[in-house]
């Protein structure tokens, strides 16, 4: 990746972050902490690796993105707007009623959500349907699923490790939003998930880890799971959850809280100052 | 004795035969397939048989990612771990994006008599029939399971399709005219309508019977989509008889009974009663069941004589 690139990367997160503060402030509901914590993963896929056309959101052969972990999706709304799958003025109406930006994700509502999701833990096992159906089709794209780190505690997830392995699907790349906080306290708290990549190596998979807010990182780590022979591939990408907001960093309370007027402020301030 | 085939058998060649005719048939199965007999798609069409092992809740998931792909999806397992173990991605997958999946939900009612309640599936139809989008079938002999695999297979949506373990009697021949969501009367009698779903069918057939033994004419009718119910013909069968008893092999909560129920409170109230579970059963000989839990024959011809005694004029 040129610097040049990278920089421009960098700058797209930098105005994610900022547009997610004010739109999740306007709306008083959504989930900020998630949502920052995926801004590079998100980024990088939709304006640097995928293989999609907001033009024409059906096109054969085109790459697939499953946020599996649905309620970062405000992340997933501004990437998408930006990339113009739908316009920009629509994002205010996210989770208000009539609207076509469901607090998560929608596939029958907006165009381009691959696969409806939030119940936390069955976007794996679709993302293996999607594999093998792309295989069955001698379709060369990929799909990526996008994990969070709590998510991983649903038994469903590791049903679906299994059977990835089976079927050799290397055209599976999951990744993961390895925060390490989920709503009631870290994971180390609530369910401690131990040596992750360990897990999935166990479970025959190509394990890769990465810096999740390095564009450049990600990127990488995402052309060698392409490399892939036989294997599904798990990027664990290490993230600080409410990444870019300094009181909401590694904080569970901002897992799925309304921004107040003063903590809006100082949010603003704090990215002012970046700039 | 009537020619009786098993359900399974039926179904395991209808989905082959679906096979030979539409590449765009996969099928799913989780380590039942000599059971389901999905293993006999899976003999002729091994790259487009999927066993997943005993992961009933992958196994749904990776259906929606099919179906997303264009595909259309048959997925396997007994009744009673699809509506439970696969019941979150069925619901929040495959029903909410409408997805062209086709779950078949096999020894349903009691007839994995032997291996006892734990496999006996009497709470499966009240749960997919109160998801959004379903559709709900229910066959009640060999014929109408081919019939009903090809016709849910032209249909584009969820489809969630009951199957019996049990050899059942053939009721329909070849010339049988399967339509979704349409019931199908095989016996009229003006003093009351038995309305059935499922193998046990043949038991209101034979209660039919007896109860003409008796001086009672009984109205049969077929519901095999219990979602979206036939409406009129359960209301012009109540309307002709005045009294109703539903027959399934399912709790009366929530199943048939309440399906039909639903319709006649809301068009034309009617005194009604109900033959299904109230309660677990176990195992043992499959009509030994029938009979001990009430869904025989006789035990049918007791509730309409209740149903008839609350007839006001």
């Amino acid at each position: 990746m040129t610097k040049e690139r990278k920089e421009e990367l960098k700058n797209l997160c930098f105005k994610f972050r900022n547009d997610l503060i004010d739109l999740l402030y306007s709306i008083q509901t959504g989930h900020p902490g998630g949502s920052l914590s995926s801004t590079e993963i998100i980024t990088t896929l939709f304006f640097e690796e995928m293989n999609i056309d907001p033009k024409n959101p059906n096109k054969e052969g085109r790459d697939r993105f499953i946020m599996s972990k649905g309620h970062g999706c405000p992340m997933l709304y501004l990437n998408m707007a930006e990339k113009g799958y739908f316009p920009k003025e629509d994002l205010k109406t996210l989770r208000q009623v009539d609207s076509y930006l469901q607090g998560h994700p929608c596939a029958h509502k907006t165009p381009g959500i691959e696969l409806s999701t939030g119940p936390l833990g069955i976007g794996l096992g679709a993302g293996l349907g999607m594999a093998l159906g792309e295989k069955l089709k001698n379709s060369t794209a990929n799909i990526y699923v996008l994990l969070g780190d709590g998510e991983i505690q649903e038994g469903g997830i590791w049903e679906a490790a299994m059977a990835a392995s089976k079927f050799k699907v290397n055209n599976l790349i999951a990744i993961l939003d390895n925060n390490g906080v989920q709503l009631d306290g870290t994971l180390e708290e609530i369910m401690p998930m131990g040596n992750i990549g360990n897990k999935f190596e166990a479970f025959g998979w190509n394990v890769i880890h990465c810096d999740g807010h390095d564009v450049e990182s990600i990127s990488d780590a995402i052309n060698q799971a392409k490399k892939s022979k036989d294997k599904p591939t798990i990027i664990i990408a290490k993230t600080v959850k409410g990444k870019g907001i300094s009181f909401m960093e590694g904080k569970n309370t901002w897992h799925g809280k309304p921004i107040g007027e003063e903590e809006y402020k100082l949010a603003k301030a704090e990215l002012e100052g970046v700039v | 004795m009537v020619e009786k085939i098993a359900i399974r058998d039926a179904y395991g060649k209808a989905l082959l035969n679906l096979g030979k005719k539409n590449e765009k048939v996969v099928v799913l199965e989780s380590d039942v397939g000599n059971s389901t007999k999905s293993i006999l798609f899976g003999k002729e069409f091994p790259k487009r048989y999927f066993n997943v092992g005993i992961s009933e809740f992958n196994m749904v998931s990776m259906s929606a990612g099919f179906a997303c792909e264009g595909f259309i999806p048959f997925i396997n397992t007994f009744a009673v771990f699809m509506t439970t173990r696969g019941a979150d991605p069925m619901q929040s997958l495959i029903a909410y994006d409408k997805l062209n999946v086709k779950i078949a939900g096999t020894y349903a009612g009691l007839s994995d008599s032997y291996d006892g309640a734990s496999h006996q599936a009497i709470t499966d139809i009240s749960f997919v029939r109160s998801i959004p989008n379903m559709t709900v079938i229910s066959v009640s002999d060999p014929i109408e399971t081919e019939k009903a695999v090809e016709a849910i297979a032209e249909y584009d949506g969820p489809v969630y399709l009951r199957l019996s373990r049990a050899a059942a009697p053939i009721i329909f021949d070849e010339n049988y005219d399967f339509k979704i969501g349409k019931g199908v009367q095989l016996r009229t009698g003006k003093d009351v309508a038995i309305i059935a779903t499922g193998t046990i069918l043949h038991n209101a057939l034979e209660a039919a019977e007896l109860l003409k033994e008796v001086g009672i004419e009984a109205t049969v009718i077929n519901i095999h989509t219990i979602k979206p119910i036939d409406e009129e013909i359960i209301i012009n069968a109540a309307k002709f008889t005045g009294a109703v008893v539903t027959v399934e092999e399912h709790s009366i909560h929530g199943g048939l009974g309440s399906a039909v129920s639903e319709v006649l409170s809301k068009y034309c109230p009617t005194p009604m009663e109900f033959v299904g579970a109230v309660d677990f059963a176990e195992s043992g000989d499959y009509n030994q069941l029938l009979e001990k839990y009430g869904y025989g024959p006789k035990a049918i011809v007791e509730k309409v004589k209740m149903v008839i005694n609350k007839k006001t004029n």
